[in-house]
C-alpha cells in the first residue's frame, strides 16, 4: 500500500521501455499447439530475491514470484478477470465487514505432510507481524486488532500475538479488525497472509533457504545467482493445478540476455521484453508475443492544496487540460506502443473497472479544451510545471504531454524535472508541488477501491493531489461497510463518478506486460500484476 | 632474488591497505540508503530499518564502521550482504567461473596473439603484416559489447551451433566464445606489441651472431628472438589478467555468465558495500600477484636484469 510510491518496481522494469509497434491489445495462444507433457519443466527469467524465502518477506519480484508459486493462502485471484476465488479458505463470513470468520477446507497439506490447519495461518501471521522477525511486509496485518502491540512504533513488542485472531478449531478461526474493510478478503491474497508449517518456527532462517509451503510447486534447489527449481506438488489441494512438472527460475542480469535465449528456446517464458527488442519481438515471436494491459497506471496529478487550483471553476481547466492531450499518438510515437491510453482511473483487469468513466474529459479534443481553459479562468501566469524524476525515462512523454497541452490550449506547460525519484517523491509527500505533477499506481490487489480509496480519499496515504471531496469519501465509507466484494466495487465505480467530475489527476495510460514464450510450451498467459499465470504454462510433448 | 621478493612482498602491504581503504569508503558515499532500498519505494518501518541497520553495523559512525570492517577482514571475515549471506560464499561461487574465463581468455590472447604477432614480426612489409595491422585495429576500434552481440548473433541465432548465452557457468567448452569475446581486445595490443619487438630486434646484433654461427632457424627464432622480445608483452599480459579478472562486468552480462563481473554489478545496483569491497579485496590481491610474477619473469626472460 502507500503505492503511488511502489511504481517504481514497475518503473524499474518497464518505465525505459522504448519501440515497440503499436497494435492489438491480448494475447493469443502458441498457433502450433501440440499434446502437453505433464511432467514436462519450463524454465522463466528471474532474478535473485533479496531476502531469505518466507512468505511475508518478499516485496521485489524475484522473491516474490517464487513465494507466490510455493504458497497458497485462503484465497487467491482469478488470472483471467481478478476476482477473487476461494483456495485454502471454504468460505469466509462477515456481518460487518470488521469481525470474520474463517472456515478452512479439509485435506490441504504442506509439502512436509502436515496438515494445514487454521493454527498454521494464526501462528504464522502473528509470526510475520512481530517487529522481531523483521518481515519487510509486516504493515499488511496493520487492520488487525492488536497489530500495536507486536508491532508498536518504537520499541519492543508487548505481546507476542494480536488479540484480533482467535483459533476456534482445527478448521475455525476469527479475525477481527480496527474498523471495517469490506475489501480486506482481496488483502488476503497477498502472499504475506501464507500459512507456515510448524517446522518453519525451528529456524526460521534456515526455513528460508529451502521453504516448505503449501502451494502449488514443491521447493527443490536454490543455486544463488543462478537458478531457483522448484516442482509440482503432486498432493496439491488447490482448485489450480499444475499442468507442468516444475518451473526453474532462471536468473538474468541482462534482460537482453534472456531476450537471446527466448528466441533461441533456451528460455521458455519472458518476464518482461526488453527496451531494445521491443521494437522487433512482435516480429521474432509471432504468435508467442505477449501484449496486454497491467494492473497499473500513469497519471498527472493537480496540486490542490494550491490557492490557484481551489474553486469550482478550476475543474473545467483540469478538465480542458486532460482534454488537450493527445493520448494515442503519444502512445504510439513517443512510448512505441508500450502503453495503452487510458478513460478511466482504474486500470483494466481489476475487479470494478468500468470502460470510459472519465469519457469526453480523456478524449482529445483541442478545441474544446481551449473553451474549457478558458471559461474556467485559466491558470496563473498561462503556464504550469510537471514535476518528474529524471531518472525513470519520463522525459520524453513529459515534454510532449506539454507540448499537445501548449499546442491546444495555448498555456505554456514546460517538465520539471528532480534528479532521481527519492527528492521528487520529498515533494510530493510534503506537498510541496507548485504545479502539476507525475503520480502513478501499480496495484497491490486487484479491486478497484485499490485505485480509488488509497489514492483519492481524504487523507489517504498516496493521496498526493490533495483531494478531498465529501461526496467522494461519503461513497467510499458506505462502500467499506457494505459485506459484499460486488457491492464495494459497484459503490467504488459510483466514487469514480466524482473523480470525472473534479479531475484531482488526468489519467495518461496503463502499463503494459510485454513478453513471451518459447516454441517449448503452449497457453501462457499473464495475469494482471504481469505475471504469466505459471499453474496453467503446458509444455510440449518432444 | 629472495630480497626482493621479501621486499616487493612488504611493499604490498601499504598498497593493498590503501587499496581496500579508499574501495571503503567510495562504497560506502554511494548515494542512497542500501537498508531503505529493502523497502523499494515504500516508507521503510522505522522499528524494523533500526534493527537492520544494526544487524548490518551501519549504525554507527563510519569511522567505527571502517575499524569494524578492517577488523573483520583480518580475521578472514567479509562480512554479510544485505540478504544475510556471507559474502565470502557469494566470493566461493564466482571466483571459480571467473578465473576460467579469465585463463581462457588468457591463453588465447596469448597463444594466438603471439603467434600472429610473431609471423607479422617475421614477414613485415609482406602482405600477411599488412593485413595483421588492418585487422587488429579494427578488434581495437570495435567496442566489447558491440563484438559480444555480433558474436552471440552470428554462431547462436544464425548459426545456432551454440546456445546464446551459457547455460552452465563452470564450463569450459561453452565459456569458449565469451572467453574469445573477452581476449580479443587485448589480442589485438599482444599481436601489434610482439610484432613491433620482433621487427626490431629481427635486425639485432645477437641475431645475425647466432645466425652467423649457424644456428638452426627454429633455435634463433625460439630462444633468442622471442625470448628477447617478450618482455613488453609480458608487462602488457601481467597487468591484463587483472583486468580481464574484474572487468568481465558487460562480457558477463551478455553471455549471463556468473561469475565476478554479474555480482559485482548485482552488488553495486543494491548498494551492497561489503560484497563490492570483498570482491575488489580479492582482485587487489591478484593484481599484486600478477604484477610480482611479472617482474621476476624479466629475469627469467633476459639474464641481464638481476634483482638483489
Amino acid at each position: 500500500m502507500r503505492g503511488a510510491s511502489q511504481a517504481k518496481w514497475v518503473v524499474a522494469a518497464v518505465a525505459v521501455a522504448l519501440a515497440a509497434t503499436a497494435c492489438g491489445s491480448s494475447s493469443s495462444d502458441g498457433a502450433s499447439s501440440g499434446p502437453a507433457n505433464a511432467q514436462g519443466t519450463f524454465s522463466y527469467q528471474s532474478s535473485e530475491p533479496q531476502n531469505p524465502l518466507q512468505p511475508a518477506n518478499a516485496m521485489e519480484v524475484g522473491g516474490g514470484r517464487v513465494i507466490k508459486n510455493l504458497f497458497k493462502g485462503l484465497v487467491d485471484y482469478d488470472p483471467s478477470n481478478g476476482k477473487l476465488r476461494n483456495q485454502v479458505a471454504d468460505k469466509i463470513e462477515t456481518t460487518d465487514a470488521q469481525n470474520y470468520t474463517v472456515t478452512l477446507k479439509s485435506g490441504w497439506t504442506f509439502h512436509d505432510g502436515t496438515p494445514v490447519t487454521a493454527q498454521s495461518f494464526v501462528d504464522a501471521w502473528n509470526w510475520s507481524a512481530n517487529t522481531k522477525n523483521n518481515q519487510i511486509n509486516s504493515d499488511w496485518f496493520s487492520d488487525i486488532q492488536g497489530y500495536d502491540a507486536v508491532h508498536p512504533d518504537k520499541g519492543d513488542p508487548t505481546a507476542e500475538t494480536m488479540s484480533g485472531l482467535k483459533v476456534v478449531d482445527d478448521t475455525h478461526f476469527t479475525i477481527a479488525l480496527t474498523g471495517p474493510v469490506s475489501y480486506f478478503e482481496y488483502k488476503l491474497g497477498y502472499t504475506a497472509f501464507s500459512p507456515l508449517p510448524k517446522v518453519f518456527y525451528t529456524d526460521p532462517a534456515k526455513y528460508g533457504q529451502s521453504p516448505i509451503g503449501n502451494g502449488p510447486y514443491k521447493f527443490v534447489s536454490w543455486e544463488h545467482n543462478k537458478a531457483i527449481t522448484v516442482a509440482a506438488y503432486d498432493k496439491y489441494a488447490g482448485i489450480d493445478k499444475p499442468k507442468n512438472g516444475g518451473i526453474v527460475f532462471k536468473n538474468y542480469a541482462q534482460p537482453e540476455a534472456a531476450y537471446k535465449d527466448l528466441v533461441s528456446d533456451n528460455l521458455d517464458v519472458l518476464d518482461q521484453v526488453d527496451p531494445s527488442d521491443l521494437a522487433s519481438y512482435k516480429n521474432d515471436l509471432g504468435d508467442r508475443a505477449v501484449d496486454q494491459p497491467q494492473g497499473a497506471i500513469q497519471n498527472i496529478s493537480f496540486s490542490l492544496y494550491q490557492d490557484s487550483w481551489k474553486g469550482q471553476d478550476k475543474a473545467k481547466v483540469r478538465q480542458g487540460l486532460s482534454m488537450a492531450i493527445d493520448r494515442d499518438t503519444i502512445t504510439k510515437t513517443v512510448l512505441n506502443g508500450s502503453r495503452q491510453p487510458a478513460n478511466t482511473w482504474v486500470a483494466p483487469g481489476a475487479m470494478g473497472y468500468k470502460d470510459n468513466t472519465c469519457g469526453e474529459a480523456c478524449t482529445y479534443n483541442p478545441a474544446k479544451a481551449k473553451q474549457l481553459v478558458t471559461e474556467g479562468g485559466g491558470v496563473p501566469g498561462n503556464k504550469i510545471t510537471v514535476l518528474y524524476n529524471a531518472d525513470g525515462g519520463h522525459k520524453e512523454w513529459v515534454d510532449a504531454v506539454c507540448n499537445s497541452i501548449r499546442q491546444a490550449t495555448g498555456v505554456e506547460c514546460v517538465g520539471e524535472p528532480k534528479p532521481d525519484f527519492k527528492s521528487a517523491r520529498d515533494l510530493i509527500k510534503n506537498k510541496k508541488v507548485d504545479g502539476l505533477m507525475r503520480t502513478g499506481w501499480v496495484q497491490d490487489y486487484p479491486l478497484n477501491a485499490n485505485f480509488l480509496r488509497d489514492v483519492y480519499g481524504t487523507g489517504a496515504a498516496a493521496n498526493d493531489a490533495g483531494y478531498s471531496s465529501p461526496e467522494f469519501d461519503k461513497l467510499a465509507a458506505e462502500a467499506d461497510k457494505a459485506t459484499t466484494v460486488e457491492k464495494t466495487a459497484e459503490l467504488y465505480q459510483q466514487a469514480e463518478e466524482q473523480l470525472a467530475k473534479d479531475m484531482p489527476a488526468i489519467p495518461l495510460w496503463y502499463y503494459k506486460t510485454t513478453a513471451g514464450y518459447s516454441k517449448n510450451v503452449q497457453n501462457v498467459k499473464y495475469d494482471s500484476f504481469g505475471d504469466p499465470v505459471f499453474t496453467q504454462v503446458e509444455v510440449k510433448q518432444k | 632474488m629472495g630480497r626482493f621478493v621479501a621486499r616487493r612482498l612488504l611493499q604490498m602491504i601499504p598498497v593493498f591497505l590503501g587499496t581496500v581503504t579508499i574501495i571503503f569508503f567510495m562504497t560506502r558515499m554511494l548515494p542512497g540508503d542500501p537498508a531503505a532500498a529493502m523497502w523499494g519505494d515504500k516508507a521503510a518501518d522505522p522499528a524494523q530499518l533500526a534493527a537492520f541497520k544494526h544487524r548490518m553495523g551501519l549504525d554507527v559512525s563510519i569511522g567505527q564502521q571502517y575499524l569494524n570492517y578492517m577488523g573483520d577482514l583480518f580475521r578472514g571475515n567479509f562480512g554479510e550482504t544485505l540478504a544475510g549471506r556471507k559474502v565470502i560464499d557469494v566470493i566461493g561461487e564466482a571466483l571459480p567461473v571467473t578465473v576460467r574465463l579469465a585463463l581462457l581468455a588468457f591463453v588465447f590472447e596469448l597463444v594466438v596473439g603471439v603467434g600472429i604477432g610473431l609471423l607479422a614480426g617475421l614477414r613485415r612489409g609482406k602482405a600477411f603484416d599488412k593485413v595483421t595491422l588492418v585487422l587488429t585495429l579494427l578488434l581495437i576500434s570495435i567496442p566489447v559489447p558491440v563484438l559480444g552481440f555480433i558474436f552471440q548473433n552470428v554462431f547462436a541465432i544464425q548459426l545456432k551451433w551454440i546456445t546464446p548465452t551459457v547455460q552452465d557457468s563452470m564450463n569450459l567448452g561453452q565459456l569458449m566464445l565469451p572467453a574469445i569475446v573477452l581476449g580479443s581486445l587485448s589480442l589485438a595490443y599482444v599481436a601489434r606489441l610482439t610484432r613491433t619487438s620482433i621487427a626490431e630486434n629481427v635486425k639485432s646484433d645477437y641475431m645475425r651472431t647466432a645466425i652467423a654461427k649457424g644456428l638452426p632457424r627454429r633455435k634463433v627464432i625460439g630462444t633468442h628472438l622471442l625470448r628477447n622480445s617478450m618482455i613488453p608483452v609480458v608487462t602488457f599480459l601481467g597487468t591484463d589478467l587483472g583486468a580481464l579478472m574484474g572487468g568481465a562486468i558487460v562480457t558477463e552480462g551478455i553471455f549471463n555468465v556468473k561469475g565476478v563481473g554479474n555480482a559485482l554489478y548485482h552488488a553495486i545496483n543494491l548498494n551492497e558495500g561489503a560484497t563490492v569491497s570483498g570482491f575488489v579485496v580479492v582482485l587487489v590481491l591478484v593484481y599484486l600477484a600478477a604484477s610480482l610474477i611479472v617482474d621476476l619473469l624479466y629475469a627469467v626472460l633476459d639474464p641481464r636484469i638481476r634483482y638483489a
